[in-house]
């Protein structure tokens, strides 16, 4: 249904998602990637060639499609996905980057790396097994991250009859658990990824489906949010001054708007020193604007000459985060070398980086059963829990159900600069659960 | 009818970024990052066309303060003049500093040998990661796009390498929100793709919108070229045609520029950007599975590349 063939100007006004795919092994989710890739036209004839030569060299029949997601020599030798590979697609609507994530347990990590990103999951489940753990593993994942749309894929729909009860009853049972996580919005669509219904074409065996095909969700789902929701943060990044005969007074503070807006005229705090100034001008790579917003990239001219520095934090004055030195976070551990509580790391938050110490790790999440499990002294690859983390410096931290960007930090070794661990600041996700949500007793996670 | 959650047809929020708007600002972003964390950071330029909007990004990044980063150009010897100059032109434009690491020199002096195939592209490794050495650059600037090869598409934003240039796959830093971690020992690097998440569609739409001069090549012209394993190489001193092969004149153009022993043309009559722009987003081959006869040498050949320093 899509062909490339569009005028470049019209191309050029689409707008761009980045999604994460999530599915077990067998979920069929290389089956759908390669069917999103292939009916929108984004493997190209060199590449299905030779996807065919390596599949006939391994003597298999049929061209494995796998293959033109598996880039690296171990994962086409084991036939399995080690690592997160991004792929890139386009409709004449909008152009898209999926975060191809393995789907082992063991690779939790990896789903975490790819939903960091990611405005939407795709969540697979194969209809004839319903809600499974590594389901639920899924879902909690993408609460944890905070992934604005979720999609419940329901695959394998064709041996199943394309029966409506089937589906019906696994959409309840997952928007139910999924929404008690707090997941804001959940939409579930039957499909056969193998056989091509409602992946881009709508399906002709399911009539009783009135919803969008999974291509004309991932089209037309928003990707900008409510700026006047949102508390604008404006971390420092660079301190532009060309000391030149051009421009010999000039400096701006240059960085990627991390949330909501700003506006020129403008009252706002410096953290984390709290002085105060206007904002003079907003230069957005070379024009000069009156507001600019979350992602752009702009320079920030103040009124006063105030020492700002890499690190600093930007916010208007009447919204500013607290200060802190004391961030409590549920974290999922990234690397094969352990955290322990007492373990002196540095804390990557947005352009700062500190020094920090482990206080406490009060609690670890068993993924299997998604019960908790307390004092577990350390964290572990792929282990979610919280911890307790004492900087040496004042953070201007927001809670990550506010501000994934902003809410968001690294724990990074500082012997040999491995990154450790992924942090969410704040309460625990599922504290922001809807009371009111069914289906919520084995799902209050207090970790 | 059992619809779950409704859809939302309402898209045109006035405040949804452009693809390319997303884009730039990520890239611009990244190369901020790189300028406040890193000590002696270099952007690779050769004059093609992913190192030219990689140059024009970092312009727009720190403007109107000149760009922080000094450039370096590996020189195959078998460049194609119209690049070089346009290289210099460039350089001197912007009052840029050029460091040129010479294959060449390397062949005269003994250091590197030519290969049998008289292909210099692999060849760029050895001067490629000893100028990174002799330099002491810790942070070194590809155009490397994750679209273009299976192995790219593993390949992260800040890509840390040893104290050999190396890439471990199997060891790289899973990369988070958009918190780059730039830290290395003494003696290792880091390699930063600014336009990782650029597809070649994305590339040319932005020097299209942002009216960006290119090397001639990128457009179709007449050349003297000759086939060598399916595709066109143009005629010169570098070692074509040989004896069984003939020279003819055609109408083509450059997809990707490097070295002329294994860059091949295309076909084209696409003398404008807008014509380059339709030809491409009708294309139904990649840009270096049409061009470039060094990923064709085996299913790993970039990875391999790669794992060796290359970029």
């Amino acid at each position: 249904m899509t062909t490339h063939t569009q005028h470049a100007e019209q191309l050029s006004t689409t707008t761009l998602l980045r999604f994460a795919t999530a599915g077990s092994v067998d979920d069929g989710k290389s089956t759908l990637v390669g069917r999103l890739l292939h009916d929108s036209k984004s493997v190209l004839t060199d590449q299905l060639e030779a996807v065919e030569h390596a599949s006939r060299s391994r003597g298999q029949e049929a061209p494995d499609l796998a293959l033109l997601t598996d880039g690296l020599r171990a994962e086409r030798e084991q036939g399995i996905t080690i690592d997160v590979a991004y792929r890139y697609f386009a409709t004449p609507r909008r152009r898209f980057i999926l975060a191809d994530t393995p789907g082992h347990v063991q690779y939790t990590r990896n789903m975490v790396t790819g939903a960091s990103t990611a405005e939407l999951a795709v969540v697979l489940v194969d209809a004839r097994n319903g809600v499974v753990e590594q389901t639920r593993r899924h879902a909690a994942v993408a609460a944890l991250l905070r992934v604005p749309h979720v999609v419940l894929a329901v695959n394998k729909m064709d041996l199943v009859d394309y029966a409506e009860p089937v589906f019906a009853a696994i959409a309840e049972e997952f928007t139910a658990y999924a929404a008690s996580l707090g997941v804001p919005e959940i939409t579930a669509i039957p499909i056969s990824a193998l056989a091509g219904d409602n992946v881009v074409e709508p399906s002709a065996h399911m009539d009783w489906y009135g919803g969008p095909t999974v291509l004309e969700h991932l089209e037309t789902v928003p990707v900008s949010h409510d700026l006047t929701a949102c508390h604008a943060r404006f971390p420092v990044q660079y301190v532009i001054r060309p000391q030149t005969a051009e421009h010999p007074d000039y400096r701006g503070y240059a960085g990627q708007i991390a949330a909501g807006a700003f506006r020129v005229g403008e009252a706002v705090t410096v953290l984390p020193s709290g002085r105060t100034s206007t904002i003079a001008g907003i230069d957005a790579l070379g024009e000069s604007v009156d507001i600019a917003w979350a992602p752009q990239s702009v320079t920030i001219r103040l009124a006063d000459d105030i020492d700002i520095s890499r690190g600093d934090l930007i916010a208007p004055a009447a919204d500013a985060p607290a200060v802190t030195q004391d961030v409590e976070a549920t974290v999922c551990h990234v690397a094969d070398q352990p955290l322990s509580v007492g373990q002196r790391v540095l804390l990557k938050h947005t352009t700062r980086t500190v020094k920090a110490i482990v206080k406490d790790i009060p609690s670890r999440l068993t993924l299997d059963d998604l019960s908790q499990h307390p004092a577990p002294g350390q964290l572990v690859a792929n282990d979610i829990g919280r911890v307790v983390v004492r900087t040496a410096e004042p953070l201007a931290l927001d809670a990550y159900a506010d501000s994934r960007r902003t809410g968001s930090f690294l724990l990074i070794d500082p012997a040999d600069g491995t990154t450790l661990t992924a942090g969410m600041a704040g309460a625990s996700f599922a504290a922001a659960a809807e009371p009111g949500a069914a289906a919520a007793d084995d799902a209050e996670w207090d970790f | 009818m059992t619809t779950v959650a409704t859809m939302s047809e309402g898209t045109d929020n006035p405040y949804a970024l452009s693809h390319l708007d997303s884009l730039e600002s990520e890239a611009v972003h990244i190369f901020r990052e790189v300028a406040g964390e890193f000590e002696r950071p270099v952007i690779l330029f050769s004059g093609g066309k992913d190192s030219i909007v990689m140059l024009h990004l970092a312009l727009k990044a720190f403007a109107p303060a000149p760009v922080p980063f000094t450039l370096l150009h590996v020189d195959t010897g078998h460049n194609f003049p119209e690049v070089l100059e346009y290289r210099d032109r460039t350089v001197a434009r912007h009052g840029l500093r050029l460091h040129v690491a010479s294959v060449q020199e390397y062949i005269d002096a003994g250091k590197l040998r030519e290969r049998p195939d008289g292909t210099r592209n692999p060849l760029q490794t050895v001067p490629l990661t000893e100028a990174i050495q002799q330099h002491r650059f810790d942070a070194v600037f590809g155009g490397g796009r994750r679209d273009e090869e299976k192995a790219r598409a593993k390949e992260r934003v800040f890509s840390l390498r040893d104290e050999f240039s190396q890439w471990d796959p199997r060891r790289q830093r899973p990369e988070l929100w958009q918190l780059y971690n730039g830290r290395h020992a003494p003696g290792e690097h880091v390699r930063v793709f600014p336009i990782s998440n650029w597809t070649e569609l994305d590339v040319w739409q932005y020097i299209a919108r942002e009216s960006i001069e290119l090397p001639q090549i990128y457009f179709a012209h007449e050349r003297e070229v000759f086939n060598r394993n399916g595709m066109w190489l143009t005629a010169g001193d570098w070692g074509g045609p040989k004896d069984h092969e003939s020279v003819e004149t055609r109408q083509v153009r450059y997809r990707t520029v490097g070295d002329m022993s294994c860059t091949g043309a295309v076909d084209s009559d696409a003398t404008t950007l807008d014509a380059v722009i339709t030809e491409i987003a009708a294309s139904r081959l990649t840009e270096r599975g049409a061009t470039r006869a060094d990923d064709k040498m085996s299913e790993a050949a970039m990875e391999d590349r790669k794992r060796e320093g290359y970029f």
